[in-house]
């Protein structure tokens, strides 16, 4: 190689560099550097005012054990089982719905683009502030559902909102209701599968039921493994819905205390910076062996192809 | 004969349900655009939809806002941080895609890699940091934290989708457009990006919904009413009025929606070609 293909290599390296510059500046400015100091952050107390205090292995001890001189934060475990359980429930929930409406939409029907519209508004609205609000007044003691309920079945059901014991439920609700994006997906993936499948399985006598867990499940499982992991990761970082309809709280009694909920109370209501580095650090182990973990299970499930 | 009466009895069956139960979705929705048209006092555990009282002037009194600062300054702050993030993401977002998709260089995989990795990295270990940063650079209460990262092509989404567009166009344009003696950014200006304006239209339209719902990080930068959004101003109203003005309030509500409805009606097959392509979010 003599030094003119060599300059020109180079240059040619170069000026593709130069197009890759902004994302690369952005890379190592806003997310590499932020991360290792953030990672810093969780072993100091640090409330942005003085500088960072080097403290050890001290925020983490307080979330998971705690002892003699610091207490565990009760708090911190709380926010993560509240999170854990609107997580495994609203998502499996959510890609059930979107799985049934798309099988029930992929037929030859002349309305779908509009169906398709209709059931995607949810989504569309779902993560506003204004829907959050709506939420609020829906399900509250003298909300319209109550009001529902009452005239239909003469309960007397409790103020949704308010009680600790229902709470998340309306922001599983609400979650659940936003399926529109999954259906989509899946019904871009129903449409994948070969009709020639359906029709063999009919000659050899397979109902409806037996199709499905032999056809559809089986070719959609890419789908659904996919759909799962990132709507998992989503949903781990929930905050606004929590934050509007609680207040900004995480009430009643820390029943809706999102676990990004609490790590903003943490670091900009009490300004404890060091110990929400400490939560964000370890939400991204969590969801990291998590995703590891479905990864590894659904090697068995996920069958990819159609072995053609 | 019998089997066609079957199928038709069967299709209608399945209309049917797809409609009840979408329309049941959809109640809540229609609900809130009711009771802003409703008088506060009637809006309350009444589930119907037509007003018994019609009435306009929850939208006249929520226009106004909270104290001196009207629902038009919140409007006015969101289109423009909307605007301008939707701008900075077309054009460095696709410069970033145009780089991974027909580029050869040094550690190219390796870049995608880290880029795609970032696609799936939870914000909130680069949240308190980056207010570290921004508050020393005193951009603290202003719209810069929110709009200046996105000249950097922080959405990795966006890079995803455009980088699996830009993929799919066919080589050959570019390949005669070296012949005739384009260069890199040639391509990129008038080969990539006339074709790329499917993939460009689901980018602006993606961005400029979530940028307008992104509540954490306007709360976490705007702190005057001056500065609010329309997320910000529905909260402040939501904090600072008690049950007196939930009318005004739904009023509110229903317009800050207003915008996302047009842009959905208007460009709905970008929207399904955008999730379907890459399936993420939404």
């Amino acid at each position: 190689m003599n030094s003119r293909t060599l300059k020109r290599i180079l240059g040619d390296n170069l000026s593709s560099y130069a197009f890759l510059a902004p994302w690369l500046l952005g890379f190592f400015f806003l997310t590499l550097y932020p991360m290792i100091y953030s990672l810093y952050l969780s072993f100091t107390k640090f409330n942005i005012l003085q500088p960072p205090q080097w403290i050890g292995l001290k925020n983490f001890v307080v979330m998971f054990t705690g002892n003699a001189q610091s207490p565990r934060d009760e708090r911190f475990l709380n926010s993560l089982f509240v999170t854990l359980r609107f997580v495994f429930i609203s998502v499996p929930l959510k890609l059930v719905f979107a799985l049934a409406v798309a099988m029930l939409m992929n037929q030859r029907l002349r309305l779908i683009p509009f169906y398709r519209t209709l059931y995607y508004i949810p989504t569309l609205l779902g993560g506003s502030v204004a829907i959050a609000v709506l939420w609020r007044r829906l399900f509250a003691g003298d909300g319209v559902i109550n009001a529902i309920l009452r005239a239909a079945f003469h309960a007397n059901p409790p103020a949704w909102i308010s009680n600790p014991q229902y709470a998340l439920y309306t922001l599983i609700i609400l979650a659940v209701w936003q399926f529109g994006s999954p259906m989509i997906i899946f019904l871009a993936g129903l449409k994948q599968i070969p009709q020639e499948y359906y029709e063999a399985s009919r000659v050899d006598g397979a109902g409806a039921v037996r199709q499905f867990i032999s056809i559809t499940l089986p070719g959609l499982s890419p789908i659904i493994f996919f759909n799962f992991v990132m709507q998992m990761i989503s949903s781990f970082q929930s905050f606004t819905q929590a934050y509007i309809i609680s207040g900004g709280s995480g009430g009643p009694l820390d029943s809706t205390m999102f676990y990004s909920l609490y790590l903003y109370l943490k670091g900009f209501g009490f300004y404890e910076m060091g110990y929400a580095s400490a939560m964000a650090w370890i939400l991204l182990v969590i969801i990291g062996v998590l995703t590891a973990l479905i990864f590894r299970v659904s090697g068995s499930l996920v069958t990819y192809g159609t072995g053609e | 004969m019998k089997r066609q009466t079957g199928h038709w009895i069967y299709a209608g069956v399945v209309n049917f349900v797809i409609i009840v139960v979408g329309v049941g979705m959809l109640y809540p929705v229609a609900w809130l655009i009711a009771a802003s048209l409703k008088e506060t006092n009637t809006i309350f555990g009444d589930p119907g939809l037509i007003p018994k009282a019609f009435t306009t002037q929850n939208y006249v009194k929520g226009w106004g806002g909270i104290g001196i600062v009207g629902f038009g300054a919140f409007f006015k702050n969101s289109f423009l941080i909307s605007s301008l993030c939707v701008i900075a993401n077309v054009i460095f977002c696709s410069l970033t895609a145009y780089a991974f998709a027909r580029l050869r260089f040094k550690l190219r995989r390796f870049w995608f890699t880290i880029m795609m990795l970032t696609l799936m990295l939870p914000g909130h270990v680069t949240i308190i940091p980056r207010y570290v940063i921004f508050r020393s650079l005193g951009w603290i209460d202003t719209l810069l934290p929110l709009v200046v990262p996105k000249l950097f092509a922080t959405d990795a989404f966006f890079v995803f989708l455009l980088v699996q567009f830009i993929r799919g166009l066919p080589k050959d344009l570019d390949e005669s457009a070296v012949m005739d003696g384009c260069g890199k950014s040639g391509i990129y200006v008038r080969i990539i990006m006339p074709l790329a304006v499917p993939a460009l239209i689901t980018t602006m339209l993606f961005t400029f919904l979530w940028t307008w719902d992104d509540f954490f990080n306007q709360l976490l930068y705007l702190n005057s009413p001056a500065k609010y959004t329309v997320p910000m101003g529905l909260r402040l109203f939501l904090d600072s009025t008690g049950i007196s003005s939930w009318g005004p309030m739904f009023a509110m509500s229903v317009l800050s929606l207003v915008p996302c409805f047009i842009l959905f009606f208007a460009l709905q097959r970008y929207f399904v070609q955008g999730i379907a392509t890459t399936g993420i979010k939404g």
